[in-house]
């Protein structure tokens, strides 16, 4: 198209960061260029090319968001409205090196940092997904190559000195995320902190791609069945069967068919799917193979959340060996693509990961159509989340009901981490594998799901973990989340905090969900303040059923779920 | 017009904009509609939006050409070279449609031997544009489904205009692409009535609805409708109206909502010629250039909103206009002026309203006879022809041409053997560059009606200049330059622009009263068109050094 720039060149890292990813500029031609179509369709890789940008120079100028307009073909304002969808891209001009700190319910019920505690350029970070070690901070450093590293059991002090340019010290193993190491019961979790993660003749010597020969023996529908029968449901939060998705997309004539694992852990408390990532990188893809087999796709992508930087580092260490073995992309039949977010909730979001892929803003879309139908580029996609696609193996294999679920637990207990439990565990009993509550700790409430879950209270220990039963209880396990409360955190400041949360990650694309997650957070700032609290908690009544009846995707719908729990159950406000 | 009513017996476009959005190959051949024909080109986004591939042919890379899958950038002049290579690319690739050829058309063994020479090398070393990039095109256009073949003044403001039209009417007969939907023809209409004023027979050959002027019977049921006598013998047209002034046998004019005063070619001599007729009469709504040199100024109305009537669209449709307001002051409906004008020279007519013109018109033109204003109301417009109360034609023309029986196919469509000719002026060492002239968005023809609007994208007349010729010139962005060609000199800023190639340069003729480009364009004129090559002039850049007056 005609791209009107302000025609400033780009630098020479900015240029350098963009061809990284699209290849050099083709040279001035001056009878004969090729464009349109060819290079409209290279939109997927506008996220990648911030990235490269924003990673190499640490921030994304005017003259390189027209250099990369020019480069793909788009409308710089298009470019622009892009890069600034996304936390972790900056469009001012700062320092290489940023701190992020987590304000988030986890780490604040920990004694985490809140955002008025922060140093002066230090970003207040939604939750990072390392809700084991709260409270957690992020630090990147633009440059070639950018250095990304995360840290737990960060204080004030650890703070300001990741803020004066220090890098946290290396982490713990991956295996250290899980305090049930060893233990045979566990399914999912059996390989870690037995096989070396990267190693993929440790994985091959362990049954590794067993499961998706038995899957080529067995064809597609049979495949597909052996997932029906298992009463897989999905693991990312909203539980639909696996098997029915995978049918849905298998019958579509049309074609390409895409898969899309969904990585985009975002969910406040959530942390089991980069923990799978981490300890067992080559069952991820094994799964993802299986699932492309089945519903007869050729291309897939992995969209792994932005603020990860060790489960990047293993997943692109283990797709690179898998390719070298034959196992991923040439005559393996399947290309899988690692696709790294740059931090936005709303993405996880099953169609606004599409969006976000194809190098738009990450809005979700409106329903129907459904991914099976017109999903990733308009063509019939199965998305998975990551947890869901690892049991697949072992239903393969051993004809595994899909009966565990994977827990992450924060706050108030003892060994905080990742748990596989079956079904048939309570909620009580979940708490009590992590070793109880702390020290002197007492039992306040309980974060079930997430911030789009719900608050449950020292009552409802008995609540056994099974889909059925929790569905009975008007709850819902969501991702996995079991965030313990305990009499040290204010649990005003958490419900604030969740309202704020929406708010912020809000897209800002339909109306109910933009107007209503602000209205919320200013009732409950109101009712904070103690004027007209029952009006004000009508309001928030109201405000949160329109929410639930009109928003477009499970960010409005839900975002009041947590909220409503803790007026209700726990009578926060009372 | 010429060329299209050549072949197929009728001069205007072939398609419906309907099938531009419905085309999967479109070519836009010297045309840049994104910045000059914006509404069509929002039919040509959604083609694309629909997955239909877009090439480009056109020296500059121009904005239209930025949206093409590929862009063909050959050298000014060449078209017809270009056209040739591709039918001959076509033929060798086994890609005419024969039986087509067969059943519609005549002379193709002729025509198929007059390109045999125009290989792809020699394609490429005459226009520039690589094989590869011909041949793809080539291969594009003759296996759509349905191809849309577009052009505009590229084409047609050459010496040689009407063969490249020919040229490219015969690569719409070689491959089956007219006559079917989605597959056409379309000469782009840079104004929103051009058409209308040929269908009321504003030609100097044609009468209402494109019947021949020099036909006995046509004539008489016209001169029985207007109680008059029409002359038998077709008329001039503009070019040749200028050059009975100059041999002084046209020695009055009537000129209506046209300022040939600043849109003419070597505009020096035009004004000459203007300023020394016996009486000059113009009619418009603006007080133009052309009007200030006139004995008697009559102030029109503007026809969108202060006057009942109809307009034609480049697609043949024919809509209603009505009127909002009075026209101000003075000025007055233009049939009103006419009609007085009439009665004065000796001829009584008398209408009740517009409505009545518009029904003898519908008597008098078989194409507009089933286009009642009532039946126009209520359709949003009908396309020609439209032969009766109760049908409603196809969108597109000439589907006859796949008739299968031969009666019904009518006269074939003949091929037209055409030569490459290089433009009239050649670079010297003197005038080493190739101007072209062209429009903005943001401007209309010669400013009278855009001019007294603010546009942010207005940038004022400048020379573009390809980055390589700034820079072996020395010249800046924005330095203002003097240019010349063997005509005349005007000087305006330089503007740097990758659009060009080095040896091309380019300007609009948008701001006549501050850059006069037309002292610089040459007035060599296809005889049968009448239209001049404002396309290709040599010109010359100096430094600018002090001002020279606009007459040069």
């Amino acid at each position: 198209m005609d791209v009107t720039t302000r025609g400033v060149p780009p630098t020479t890292a900015e240029r350098e960061a963009v061809d990284s990813v699209l290849g050099p500029a083709p040279e001035r031609d001056l009878h004969d260029v090729t464009g349109g179509h060819s290079l409209r369709t290279k939109r997927h890789l506008l996220l990648p090319t911030l990235h490269a940008v924003n990673d190499r120079v640490g921030w994304l100028s005017q003259q390189a968001i027209d250099h990369i307009a020019e480069r793909l073909d788009l409308g710089p304002a298009e470019v622009y409205g892009v890069a600034s969808f996304y936390a972790l891209f900056s469009m001012d001009e700062r320092p290489a090196h940023q701190t992020h700190v987590c304000v988030d319910v986890a780490c604040r019920s920990r004694g985490g940092m809140t955002e008025a505690d922060l140093p002066p350029g230090v970003h207040a970070s939604p939750c990072l997904g390392m809700c084991e070690r709260a409270p957690s901070a992020f630090v990147t450093e633009a440059g070639d190559p950018h250095r990304q590293a995360v840290a737990g059991h960060v204080t004030a002090v650890d703070v300001q000195r990741f803020a004066a340019g220090e890098f946290p010290s290396p982490e713990a193993a991956p295996a250290a995320c899980i305090p049930q190491i060893g233990s045979d019961d566990l399914v999912l979790l059996h390989r870690a902190g037995r096989i070396d993660p990267l190693d993929l003749d440790g994985y091959l010597a362990d049954r590794g791609f067993e499961a998706l020969a038995r899957a080529r023996q067995l064809g597609p529908a049979a495949t597909i069945a052996a997932v029906t029968e298992s009463g897989l449901i999905g693991r990312g939060g909203a539980g639909f069967p696996t098997g029915r998705k995978w049918e849905a997309v298998r019958s579509q004539e049309a074609g390409p068919h895409y898969l899309v694992c969904n990585a985009d852990e975002s969910e406040p408390g959530t942390f089991k799917d980069r923990v799978l990532i981490e300890n067992d990188p080559f069952a991820l893809i094994e799964a993802i193979c299986i699932a492309a087999y089945a519903t007869g796709c050729e291309q897939g992508y992995i969209y792994l959340r932005g603020e990860y930087p060790r489960a990047r580092h293993t997943l692109e260490q283990a797709i690179s060996a898998c390719t070298e073995r034959g196992l991923l992309g040439g005559e393996s039949g399947f290309d899988l693509t690692l696709f790294v977010g740059a931090g936005a909730y709303i993405c996880g979001e099953e169609t606004a990961i599409f969006n976000s892929i194809e190098g738009y803003r990450g809005e979700p879309r409106n329903k129907p159509p459904f991914p099976f139908q017109a999903g990733l580029f308009g063509k019939p996609t199965v998305v998975n989340n990551v947890e869901t696609l690892m049991n697949v193996p072992y239903i393969l294999l051993d004809g595994h009901a899909a009966e565990h679920r994977v827990f992450c637990l924060s706050g108030a207990v003892q060994r905080p981490g990742v748990y596989e439990v079956p079904y048939g565990e309570t909620l009580g009993g979940l708490i009590e594998l992590a070793g109880g509550l702390r020290d002197g700790s007492e039992l306040r409430a309980v974060l079930l799901g997430g911030a789009a879950g719900n608050f449950v209270g020292p009552d409802d220990l008995d609540l056994v973990l099974s889909p059925d039963d929790v569905r009975a209880a008007g709850l819902s396990l969501g991702s996995g989340v079991v965030m313990v409360v305990d009499q040290h955190a204010d649990l005003v400041d958490l419900v604030k905090r969740i309202a704020a949360f929406f708010r912020d990650e809000s897209c800002g694309q339909c109306v109910p969900c933009r107007v209503g997650t602000v209205r919320q957070e200013e009732a409950i700032d109101r009712i904070i303040a103690g004027t007209n609290r029952e009006v004000d908690l009508a309001l928030l009544q109201e405000i949160g059923t329109v929410m639930q009846d009109a928003s477009i995707c499970g960010l409005g719908q839900t975002a009041y779920n947590a909220i409503e729990s803790a007026v209700v159950r726990l009578r926060v406000f009372s | 017009m010429v060329g299209l009513a050549t072949v197929f017996g009728a001069g205007g476009g072939t398609s419906s904009y309907q099938e531009a959005e419905a085309a999967d190959v479109i070519v836009m051949w010297g045309s840049n509609a994104r910045n000059a024909h914006p509404i069509f080109f929002h039919h040509v986004l959604t083609a694309i939006h629909n997955g239909a591939k877009l090439y480009v042919v056109d020296p500059r890379r121009s904005e239209t050409a930025q949206f093409a899958d590929r862009w063909l950038g050959l050298h000014v002049g060449t078209d017809i070279a270009l056209s040739n290579t591709i039918a001959r690319e076509i033929i060798h690739a086994g890609l005419a449609d024969l039986s087509f050829i067969e059943r519609a058309t005549t002379g193709f063994d002729e025509y198929a031997a007059s390109v045999e020479d125009w290989t792809l090398e020699r394609g490429e070393q005459v226009t520039g544009v690589p094989a590869d990039a011909i041949r793809e095109l080539a291969h594009a256009y003759a296996t759509a489904d349905a191809a849309q073949l577009c052009w505009t003044l590229g084409i047609t403001e050459h010496h040689n205009g009407v063969d490249n039209v020919l040229a490219l009417c015969n690569l719409a007969i070689l491959t089956g692409q007219v006559g079917r939907f989605g597959a056409g023809l379309t000469p782009l209409r840079g104004q929103n009535n051009v058409q209308g004023g040929g269908d009321m027979g504003a030609l100097p050959n044609k009468l209402p609805g494109f019947q021949d002027v020099e036909d006995d019977e046509s004539r008489a049921k016209f001169e029985a409708e207007w109680g008059t006598k029409v002359p038998a013998e077709d008329g001039w047209h503009l070019t040749e109206m200028f050059e009975a002034m100059e041999r002084d046998e046209l020695r009055s004019l009537f000129v209506i909502g046209e300022n040939p005063a600043q849109s003419e070619a070597d505009v020096s001599k035009a004004i000459e010629l203007l300023s020394s007729r016996d009486h000059l009469v113009v009619l418009d709504i603006y007080l133009t250039k052309t009007a200030e040199l006139a004995d008697v100024v009559l102030p029109g109305s503007a026809s969108w909103c202060e006057s009942d009537g109809t307009v034609t669209n480049s697609e043949r449709r024919v809509q209603r206009v009505r009127k909002a307001l009075d026209p101000p002051g003075e000025a007055r409906d233009d049939i009103d002026i006419l009609l007085d004008l009439a009665a004065r020279l000796g001829q009584e007519w008398h209408y009740d309203d517009h409505e009545q013109i518009w029904d003898e018109l519908r008597r008098l033109s078989p194409m507009h006879a089933g286009m009642s204003w009532a039946r126009l109301d209520e359709l949003g417009g009908i396309q020609w022809p439209c032969y009766s109360d109760d049908t409603i034609e196809p969108p597109y023309l000439h589907g006859r041409l796949w008739a299968d029986d031969p009666a019904d196919r009518g006269r074939p469509a003949p091929f037209s053997v055409v030569h490459d000719e290089p433009p009239v002026e050649s670079l010297s060492d003197e005038f080493p560059l190739r101007l072209t002239t062209g429009r903005r968005l943001d401007s209309y023809n010669t400013g009278v009606q855009s001019g007294g609007y603010r546009s942010p994208n207005r940038l004022g007349e400048t020379i573009d200049i390809s980055p390589e010729d700034a820079e072996r010139l020395s010249i800046a962005d924005g330095e203002m330059v003097r240019v010349s060609s063997p005509r005349g000199t005007v000087d305006a800023p330089a503007r740097i622009d990758p659009a060009l190639r080095p040896g091309l340069v380019f300007m609009t003729f948008h701001f006549p009263d501050e850059v006069d480009v037309n002292q610089l364009t040459i007035d060599a004129t296809d005889p049968r068109s009448g239209t001049a090559e404002f396309k290709a002039a040599a010109v010359r850049i100096d430094k600018f050094v002090s001002p020279v007056g606009v007459s040069g």
